[in-house]
């Protein structure tokens, strides 16, 4: 104690500074339930709401993320009454008076994802514990949705997922506050099946290349499992780093693997990388078990196949949405989305911008904000317009039915992004599955408070 | 060693405590007081003053600490999914587990120095990353992160996929859906989370500034300024290095829990090698071989990460909303480069500023900023407080 003596009189000005802040410390604790209503997390006190979105801005899927911006800013504007009212027009819920939602304007804030969970669940909680957002949507990665949905779970905000195609996100790892528009990797696997076997036929070797996180997880086996039911053999599967970047090491081995299909369970820059080292490798001039050696992507979008450009000739895969599509809701979107950005939206910015308009139309229905009622709202809940046909929102699992498109790479496309054509539109009944048969288990809706 | 502490020593601590705990109100101008940042900030502060011990003192740079961050990162969420909620048991698992990995790791890459070690330890975490990403991913969960969930209903169930919290059961604790972290009770998330960062981060600093004040840390600061004096002198080096990348490794496993305890998921890009080069930019951008230097590199780099890459043109339009149209657009034009997604841009020009005309770092420049005051100024230049003799010798 004898170096502290001679300053006294400092250290008892640093123990009054101390003890201030102790007795200032459970006043901060509980600043944030004085600071609101009591009901639910972050409910909005002025006239304006805040969405977060939450997109890959860097990364594999940075591409998608840009989309995804483009759309959920459009999704604002019609909300707000801007602009030309794109899907709201079209859209079989009429609640929406574009006076924002439940009368408070609609206004956002942005987040990268990086495609790594963890950044993207800082991203998401610097939106809720700092911007107020009171909803996180978007993301084109599965591993991401995820993660960022188990943190909204926790956090007592509403999960609107964006571009994730895995079985788990409303299979095994489902939350009551997570819901999902896209389809997933078994109604792929149940689309793409029939199609495949009238173009191949079902006596064909199977070498699979997949990303190595949950979506490519899935995806492979969706696909095996489907495949293998024609009669296909799967002769190996080989998992990739996401963003490899470089994939010659892993087609090499394809070649004298004795398989004449290659499934590229890639999306995004990887899907295109993978499938433009493939075709320079020769693979789809080769002749395999007296057969043509072809190539499939079980998950296209019309982003990759530009990337991916002469490449996607005649390679099928499936999609949740096409720009090409002729009915009401799909002709308004891409009008309004065509008309403000100069191109048509990918499947991505669709399903944000559906997504966007389905919560905003639930929490006018449900006349609040609060979780477990918005989502209750959500629940069962049937709607059409918004460009799929009529779609259910499942209560079980919070998954979005409605059908699915297999679509070709178009051999003679009329523009930059006239790429694809739709080969088939496989109806919702038949890719429906028990909600029992992917695991996992909703729990208890969480507001957060 | 306490009594090698001068009355400035203690003048610091005080006032390294008082700053660090009242964070949540004196950042709230710049918008940095929400829950997340903060604990990021303790969190990385502690991750930094680790690294500081081995890199500032001996001067050994080590390219690999992610490594340990990461394991200490799994071994906390293993001890969420095996053992109990609390965080208690995690911490001492982490820093343990991190400590004997370090030993295997400091053992094999301090039989060389210099430019050979840094890589050494490069390859060992970038190993670390590529088993946690794809060879390990039982133990991992690979890309999609491991993470807490609900207790498994039967023993068919994966680990990965349903938990046991053989601790939590033994004890009859209830749970709703996936349970959150907790001290006996209080809540890890938010602000408390924060404070029980907070508070380790003291303790971890002050654990370094004794490291720093000891004969051991002299011991480490001679390796740094001749190591082959010592050795003609007839000291055996190696155990001092070796027990100073133990103890840093540790650091970096008890941040690397941290990061579990506030937000229980660990993945793989933990480990990842920007990971290694993000805590060097941190110790280098505020003063390698200080003791606050670290910290307050930790701080600026993850502002820059959250709160930088946050900002859109909107905000932009907002902040110069006081130019002319014209001049505000293309204000507004030339800085959208460096925010949102250019927030990397930022940082390394920052990062290049700051090593070209303050090599010591920011604590350089406060220093520097001291001397042109105390010139000025009529009182006579106090002796500078001793926590910064390595850049000053520098």
């Amino acid at each position: 104690m004898k170096i502290l003596y001679p300053n006294r009189r400092k250290i008892l000005q640093l123990g009054a500074a101390a003890g201030a802040a102790t007795l200032a410390t459970p006043h901060f604790f509980s600043r944030g339930a004085f600071a609101q209503s009591m009901d639910y997390r972050n409910a909005p006190t002025g006239d304006t709401v805040t969405l977060g979105f939450n997109v890959p801005q860097t990364g594999a899927y940075a591409d998608e993320g840009a989309d995804e911006l483009r759309a959920y800013q459009l999704a604002v504007e019609h909300l707000n009454g801007e602009g030309d009212g794109g899907m709201l027009n079209t859209f079989s819920s009429k609640a929406l008076e574009g006076n924002g939602i439940n009368g408070k304007k609609v206004a956002f804030v942005t987040g990268d994802t990086q495609t790594k969970s963890d950044a993207a669940r800082a991203s998401a909680k610097r939106m809720i514990e700092n911007d107020d957002a009171v909803m996180i949507t978007g993301g084109s990665s599965s591993g991401v949705a995820i993660a960022v949905q188990g943190l909204c779970q926790e956090a007592g905000v509403i999960f609107m997922a964006g571009l994730t195609h895995s079985n788990d996100t409303t299979g095994k790892d489902k939350r009551a506050n997570g819901f999902r528009h896209f389809f997933n990797t078994e109604m792929t696997g149940a689309a793409l099946a029939p199609v495949l076997k009238n173009a191949y036929g079902t006596d064909r070797k199977a070498y699979h290349l997949t990303a190595d996180y949950t979506w490519g997880w899935s995806q492979e086996e969706s696909i095996k499992k489907y495949t293998e039911g024609l009669g296909w053999e799967t002769v190996s599967a080989v998992r990739t780093p996401l963003g490899a970047g470089d994939f010659s090491q892993y087609l090499t081995p394809v070649l004298n693997s004795g398989a004449d299909v290659l499934v590229l369970n890639h999306y995004g820059k990887d899907m295109v990388n993978s499938l433009t080292q493939a075709v320079q490798f020769g693979l789809r001039d080769k002749q395999v078990n007296g057969k043509d050696f072809v190539i499939v992507v079980p998950l296209y979008s019309r982003l990759m196949a530009q990337g991916a450009g002469e490449n996607v000739k005649g390679i099928f895969g499936s999609t949740n949405w096409h720009w090409s599509l002729q009915d009401e809701g799909s002709k308004a979107f891409v009008k309004s989305f065509g008309e403000k950005y100069g191109f048509p939206p990918s499947q991505a910015a669709h399903t944000c911008y559906s997504q966007a308009l389905l919560y905003a139309d639930a929490c006018q229905r449900a006349g609040t904000f609060q979780p477990s009622e918005v989502g209750k709202a959500l629940e069962g809940f049937e709607f059409d317009g918004l460009g799929n046909g009529p779609v259910l929102y499942r209560a079980a699992d919070h998954q979005c039915f409605k059908d699915v498109l297999v679509v070709k790479g178009k051999e003679n496309p009329s523009s930059e992004f006239d790429l694809l054509e739709v080969v088939e539109v496989t109806p919702r009944a038949q890719v429906e599955y028990d909600p029992e048969l992917l695991g996992g288990e909703l729990g208890p809706y969480n507001d957060g408070v | 060693m306490l009594g090698t502490f001068s009355r400035s020593d203690w003048l610091l601590l005080v006032i390294f405590s008082a700053v660090v705990l009242t964070l949540p109100w004196t950042l709230e101008p710049i918008g940095a007081a929400y829950p997340d940042l903060l604990q990021k900030f303790a969190i990385y502060g502690i991750f930094a003053v680790g690294f500081n011990i081995l890199f500032g003192l001996t001067g050994y740079l080590s390219f690999g600490h992610a490594a340990f961050l990461g394991v200490g990162s799994y071994a906390a969420v293993w001890s969420f999914k095996l053992l109990t909620m609390n965080v208690l048991p995690a911490l001492a698992l982490s820093i343990a587990i991190a400590g004997v990995f370090a030993l295997l790791i400091g053992y094999i890459s301090l039989r060389r120095a210099g430019i050979y070690f840094s890589i050494l330890t490069l390859a060992f975490a970038q190993m670390s990353y590529n088993l946690a990403y794809s060879v390990l991913t039982p133990i991992t969960n690979g890309e999609t992160g491991l993470q807490v969930r609900a207790i498994r209903k039967s023993a068919e169930v994966s680990l990965r996929d349903g938990d046991v919290r053989i601790i939590d059961q033994a004890l009859g604790i209830p749970e709703v859906g996936v349970p959150i972290t907790n001290l006996f009770g209080m809540k890890m998330s938010g602000y408390p989370g924060f404070y029980f960062c907070a508070v380790l981060l003291i303790v971890c600093f002050f654990i370094a500034m004794c490291i720093s004040r000891s004969n051991f840390g002299m011991m480490l600061k001679a390796i740094k300024s001749n190591q082959n004096r010592l050795n003609y002198t007839g000291i055996h080096t190696r155990p001092y290095l070796i027990a100073a990348f133990v103890i840093s490794g540790m650091y970096a496993g008890l941040a690397g829990s941290l990061l579990s305890i506030t937000d229980p998921i660990a993945g793989a890009e933990r480990m990842q090698w920007t990971a290694s080069g993000e805590v060097v930019l941190m110790t280098i951008l505020g003063g390698a071989g200080t003791l606050v230097g670290p910290v307050l590199g930790a701080g600026l780099i993850k502002y820059a990460e959250q709160k930088v890459s946050s900002w859109n043109e909107g905000i932009l339009h907002g902040a110069f909303s006081f130019l002319p149209e014209p001049v505000q657009d293309f204000v507004v034009e030339f800085f959208s480069f460096f925010v949102g997604e250019g927030w990397h841009l930022t940082l390394g020009l920052m990062f290049m500023i700051i090593v070209i005309f303050l090599p010591g770092g920011v604590m350089e420049g406060f220093r520097r900023l001291r001397r042109a005051f105390a010139n000025g100024a009529s009182p006579p230049p106090r002796p500078v407080a001793t926590t910064t003799p390595i850049a000053e010798r520098d």
